[in-house]
């Protein structure tokens, strides 16, 4: 009975909406609603490459896509450094689920409104640059806001609780002894993280760097808020496919080709897995 | 020579007391033991000596010098934990070697060479904790615990996780190593029968204080209270209250080891009883009755080739003077 809703909701939320994407890809575009012609009908085969060969046409969308990749690259690293110095100190803590809570309250505000509270700090006239124009420690306004910076800044910041809890979890059960042991054998804080804690949680940071990854490649809102409005990643790109340009196929090819891309890692991950 | 030196030290966990002022010597050379149940405070006083806790009153004395306050990483002191906390992401050779790395000891290869011989861990230097038996981990843990030479070892539990036939050999080898480095080891254990046939001495720890401190001969024979009698293996608790006792000293309580008793033909006027037999098990060698009279049963070892009464039989019992040890306690 569960197996069969579990099968149920995988083929409906999953199999059946990427089997959609992927046939749009190849079809064509048409006036009307939905504004597309898919790719197989009545009369067999009338679907098209066209779309696909625009992904490679220019170097438009192979930009975004790379810069994209970059972005969730960094933000990733940052989230994993920070999170799991944050994971070590909440694992070690005497009431961890009281600080686990603090890591993942930003999530209880809503998202939109936390980019905005982002917003309002950044801005010429917002916070941080009234403070200190008031403080005489500048004369004009600092631009943060639609930067590489800002869009860093609250790309960690939305991500980071992905990366904090499967490395808590895993630094929580991590069997002390074995680092008394490294103490014991003469090793000091940092020799005992870098010998024995880290190579140990290794997997957990492994998984906690691709749950932020993926979702940090094909990120729209936050770049779009935060960001400098010149650099196109392959999420807006596909959103202006989608909403402004209404071309779905070239859209679909795009998304598809994105998932494509994030199978590798996850791929790897899972081999890597495997020969543990 | 004295080694190590315990003054004073006291440890509360909260309002629990577990170490209560507690003094003690250990001398270079010397195997010793740690005897006690759960709670006795012998495993804190063991993290103690290591490091990991820090005491709220006394000193740590090593060698001359008040090491009280050093971090682990400091001390000269190793340990070999229970269940040997070797590292499982690394081989052999390298848990064996991580100490020597830390120090920077020069011609690491030859020294870990050295103790892969000297523990008969030949062939195995590229295997993950993992794939090696326990008994096999056992060797590693006390390899890497000697590897940078330290004068003091401390052994948590050291063969609790191996097989019981396994156990008495590792024990004979341990005690061999152990004379051959001339080494000092603190052993930890609440196996009486362990710390009997391993240690030059025996500390048998209660409620966080030494109940006695002596070789194991002698606290064997002469058990100084109740607690170390009880836990040295069953030994009979007599009371002169019922029973007519003529000891060689008086006493409140004496010890009478189970195989200071005889069966005997009639009630003796002294030092013997009347009693029902409610259990006997023949173990080969001997047979262990236990016997009901006076008000409690005690605990009989009878020579195996010789009479044994039937379940349920009533005996008479009795003992020498000379079996009745007094008890401070």
């Amino acid at each position: 009975m569960i197996r069969a809703a579990a099968w149920a909701s995988l083929l409906l939320l999953v199999a059946a909406p990427l089997v959609i994407i992927v046939a749009m890809g190849f079809g064509t575009t048409a006036p009307g609603v939905p504004p597309v012609v898919p790719p197989l009908g009545a009369a067999g085969w009338q679907g098209s490459l066209e779309a696909w060969g625009l992904l490679f046409a220019d170097t438009y969308y192979l930009d975004a896509m790379l810069r994209s990749l970059r972005l969730a690259g960094i933000t990733a690293t940052l989230c994993l450094v920070l999170g799991f110095g944050m994971a070590l100190g909440i694992a070690s803590a005497r009431s961890p689920g009281l600080w686990l809570a603090l890591v993942l309250l930003p999530f209880w505000a809503g998202f939109v409104l936390r980019l905005a509270a982002w917003v309002g700090l950044l801005r010429d006239g917002g916070w941080i640059n009234a403070t200190l124009m008031q403080l005489g420690l500048i004369s004009e306004p600092w631009q943060m806001l639609y930067t590489e910076g800002a869009m860093l800044l609250g790309m960690v910041h939305a991500y980071l609780p992905l990366a904090v809890l499967p490395l808590t979890a895993t630094l929580a059960k991590r069997d002390i002894r074995l680092e008394e042991a490294a103490a014991d054998l003469g090793a000091g804080r940092w020799v005992v993280c870098f010998t024995v804690t880290l190579p140990l949680a290794a997997p957990a940071a492994a998984a906690a760097f691709l749950l932020v990854f993926i979702p940090a490649a094909g990120e729209v809102v936050i770049p779009e808020v935060l960001g400098a409005p010149d650099s196109v990643l392959i999420g807006r790109a596909i959103w202006g496919e989608f909403f402004q340009t209404r071309d779905w196929p070239a859209a679909a090819a795009l998304s598809t080709a994105l998932l494509a891309l994030l199978l590798l890692p996850i791929a790897l991950y899972q081999r890597l897995s495997v020969a543990r | 020579m004295t080694l190590l030196a315990i003054q004073g030290v006291t440890k509360r966990f909260g309002a629990a007391l577990a170490l209560d002022a507690l003094s003690l010597t250990i001398g270079e050379g010397e195997f010793f033991a740690l005897l006690g149940g759960s709670g006795s405070g012998k495993s804190t006083l063991l993290r103690i000596i290591a490091g990991f806790e820090q005491p709220d009153a006394g000193q740590v004395i090593l060698q001359g010098r008040d090491i009280t306050r050093l971090t682990p990483p400091e001390r000269p002191v190793t340990m070999m934990f229970q269940s040997y906390a070797l590292f499982p992401h690394m081989n052999v050779a390298d848990n064996i070697a991580y100490g020597l790395r830390r120090a920077g000891t020069p011609d690491i290869a030859t020294r870990v060479g050295d103790l892969i011989e000297l523990l008969r861990l030949q062939g195995l230097e590229a295997r993950r904790p993992n794939q090696l038996s326990g008994g096999q981990q056992q060797r590693v843990a006390l390899a890497r615990a000697l590897a940078r030479r330290p004068p003091l070892v401390l052994l948590d539990e050291p063969l609790a996780a191996l097989d019981s036939g396994l156990r008495e050999r590792t024990g004979l080898e341990l005690r061999a190593l152990q004379r051959r480095l001339g080494t000092s080891f603190v052993m930890v254990t609440h196996d009486q029968a362990e710390a009997l046939s391993l240690a030059d001495r025996v500390a048998v720890l209660h409620r966080g204080r030494i109940a006695q401190v002596a070789p194991p001969r002698e606290l064997y024979e002469r058990p100084a209270t109740r607690e170390v009698a009880q836990f040295l293996g069953a030994a009979n608790i007599l009371e002169p209250g019922g029973l007519h006792l003529r000891a060689e000293s008086e006493a409140f309580a004496y010890a009478l080891r189970p195989e200071r008793i005889r069966l005997a033909s009639q009630l003796p006027e002294v030092n013997g009883m009347e009693a029902q037999v409610t259990e006997i098990a023949f173990r080969g060698g001997d047979a262990l009755l236990l016997a009901r009279g006076g008000g409690q049963v005690l605990r009989v070892v009878v020579p195996g080739g010789t009479f044994l009464p039937d379940h349920g039989a009533r005996v008479f019992l009795e003992w020498d003077a000379a079996a009745l040890v007094p008890l401070s306690a």
